[in-house]
């Protein structure tokens, strides 16, 4: 030891190097819902379920579509289509900046990843909102990535699921991003019209225009539990009408009360639910799958 | 009818309120003071067309609120003729800030439907201030099925906030009524001609907008969410309006730019509600061009061209994939 740092007080020295909190992050992760201390891995593996108290913890679209999907045999359609700022627009940010920056952090070029590929041996064409590009809101990349998925169908006579996990429209697409919602709805009268099913997933949270066009309009709609579904959000309709929500309102137990949705699955039941609901629908014997 | 003034006619205001005071002692003036009301009356016209040549769309937005704007029922007084009001969705009840029915078009049968505002307090409150529910839309969309069985052409008149957000709305389903109405709209094997009149509020609008011809007024605005709405999530200050109405592109030049509507309709000078009768004249002949450019396709045809229309929706660019 130095002369130096013999005179330094003992208090800068431990400010000094790496801090002592120092464990590698993200090996402990807190449930949202029941505040459990849970093992990453172990939730991980069980599909960001909480295996204490059952919430289902958001997912990203890639895990979802390994969760989901056969693992061979997958093509992903739309990635080619990427986002531009048409308005330029900016607020306290620059949609570019924003746009950049959710690149930058989900490593997904926008808020939806549309894959071909097959659920128990059964083809269709998947699209998975990502809910942490931009609160998964949808523009015209969405809107175009949807359409494409659901061409390849036409094409290929394939079934369409759609997990949806989004706050509605985006704004900095103004008037474009309300458009798609008109976009998204029309194609599926082409769907409709080669009496090819439509199954909606409503993941937490579905809301306003992605809640009011395409995501309540599925043969058949399949939600996750505990999930916020709804055309306005909660805030909003506290603020005009001045009063507080009753409990669970706009969760998905709440509208399978109301008739808006089919069922509530669990994620880990997910794949063999739309399995057995896609066969059903097209009449496909269970011993082919 | 006493004109109301927007907050930044002030101008126009004073001059009017001097030109009407003139006109109240020239009755019993001996002098003749005609002319000077002319003369001011001309530079009341010069100072609105000054003004209103370069509206800012924050200004656009407050005069497509106008409280004296013609709404939904004044184009129906005007324009049509033997209108039949059909009421209710036939499952929960009927939601009058949608009103829709039979009537004549030039002698032709058509349904109307659009979103009804209202001019004082008690009609306000009466059509929810033009802000629909779900029984709304679903009234809607039983008159839009309706014309499709009979072969009559659809007109829309579109002028919300947006749908309403409230408890009921939302247990009764307020998305899929939208999203519903959307799809119907795209698939309705009938002319379906659409013109946004003052106020197009988001999904709420959107619901009775999609046809075969988006035509919008001059001084209407159209948009994703309202200035106002932007301005608290983005800047967290609904004092910003004006700046998210800018950047927010609502107003019908730069939607036509982008390709979103189809037509602007010109309105008189300073805004429809300066002049109702004026503004009927130019609405009737907008309507006529477009039911007679639509009339002659064949139902597949239009149809066709309705889907591909709504498929150029949208702004991005394509890169080789990974």
């Amino acid at each position: 030891m130095s002369w130096l740092q013999k005179l330094l007080p003992p208090k800068i020295k431990r400010s000094i190097g790496p801090s002592k909190r120092a464990v590698p992050e993200g090996l402990w992760i807190k449930c949202a819902s029941c505040d459990a201390v849970l093992y990453a891995t172990d939730l991980e593996k069980n599909l960001n379920v909480c295996p204490k108290c059952n919430y289902h913890n958001r997912l990203s679209a890639r895990a979802r579509i390994d969760m989901l999907l056969d693992p061979e045999g997958r093509y992903e359609i739309g990635a080619e289509v990427v986002p531009v700022d048409s308005l330029k627009f900016k607020d306290s940010k620059r949609y570019v900046d924003r746009l950049e920056e959710a690149q930058r952090q989900t490593g997904e070029t926008d808020a939806l990843v549309v894959m071909q590929g097959a659920i128990k041996n059964i083809p269709l064409v998947a699209a998975v909102f990502e809910f942490e590009f931009m609160g998964g809101s949808m523009g015209s990349v969405v809107g175009e990535r949807f359409v494409r998925g659901v061409q390849v169908c036409l094409e290929q006579n394939l079934p369409f699921v759609c997990f949806t996990a989004t706050g509605g429209a985006r704004m900095q697409e103004g008037l474009l991003s309300l458009m798609q919602m008109a976009k998204t709805t029309a194609v599926l009268t082409q769907l409709a019209a080669r009496k090819l099913p439509f199954i909606s997933v409503l993941t937490d949270p579905t809301m306003g225009g992605v809640s009011a066009s395409f995501a309540m309009l599925g043969d058949v709609i399949v939600a996750e539990p505990k999930a916020l579904i709804g055309f306005a959000g909660p805030r909003v309709i506290e603020q005009t009408v001045r009063e507080k929500l009753p409990e669970g309102f706009q969760r998905a137990e709440f509208l399978l009360e109301k008739g808006a949705i089919d069922m509530i699955v669990d994620r880990r039941q997910m794949r063999d639910q739309l399995a057995q609901l896609i066969t059903l629908l097209l009449r496909i014997a269970p011993e082919n799958t | 009818m006493k004109t109301t003034f927007l907050e930044f006619e002030q101008s126009i205001s004073d001059l009017e309120a001097k030109i009407e005071e003139l006109r109240f002692v020239q009755d019993d003036s001996a002098v003749d003071i005609s002319e000077e009301i002319a003369r001011l009356q001309k530079k009341s016209n010069a100072l609105t067309k000054e003004l209103y040549a370069k509206l800012t769309p924050w200004q656009m937005a407050q005069v497509a609120r106008h409280p004296q704007r013609p709404f939904t029922l004044d184009y129906i007084g005007a324009l049509f003729t033997d209108f039949e009001e059909l009421h209710g969705d036939r499952s929960y009840a009927d939601d009058l800030s949608i009103v829709g029915g039979l009537a004549r078009f030039n002698g032709q049968s058509v349904m109307v439907i659009g979103q009804q505002k209202g001019r004082d307090t008690k009609e306000k409150i009466l059509r929810n201030f033009g802000m629909p529910r779900p029984e709304g839309y679903r009234k809607a969309m039983r008159l839009m099925r309706l014309a499709e069985k009979f072969e009559i052409p659809v007109f829309t008149f579109v002028d919300t906030p947006g749908a309403y957000p409230g408890i009921g709305a939302e247990e009764r389903g307020q998305s899929e009524a939208i999203g519903r109405s959307l799809y119907v709209l795209a698939e309705l094997r009938v002319p379906v001609i659409c013109t946004v009149i003052g106020e197009g509020g988001s999904g709420g609008a959107l619901a009775l907008a999609v046809g075969d011809l988006v035509m919008m007024l001059q001084y209407a605005i159209y948009s994703v969410i309202s200035p106002e709405g932007c301005a608290s999530i983005l800047w967290k200050s609904a004092d910003k309006a004006p700046e998210a109405a800018e950047t927010l592109g609502i107003t019908a030049s730069r939607l036509k730019t982008l390709g979103l509507i189809d037509k602007i309709i010109n309105e008189p000078l300073g805004g429809a509600h300066r002049d109702h009768a004026v503004m009927m004249q130019t609405m009737k002949k907008a309507l006529q061009d477009a039911l007679r450019s639509l009339g002659n396709k064949g139902v597949d045809e239009l149809l066709e061209t309705r889907l591909d229309r709504l498929m150029a929706y949208g702004k991005f660019k394509e890169v080789e994939a990974e």
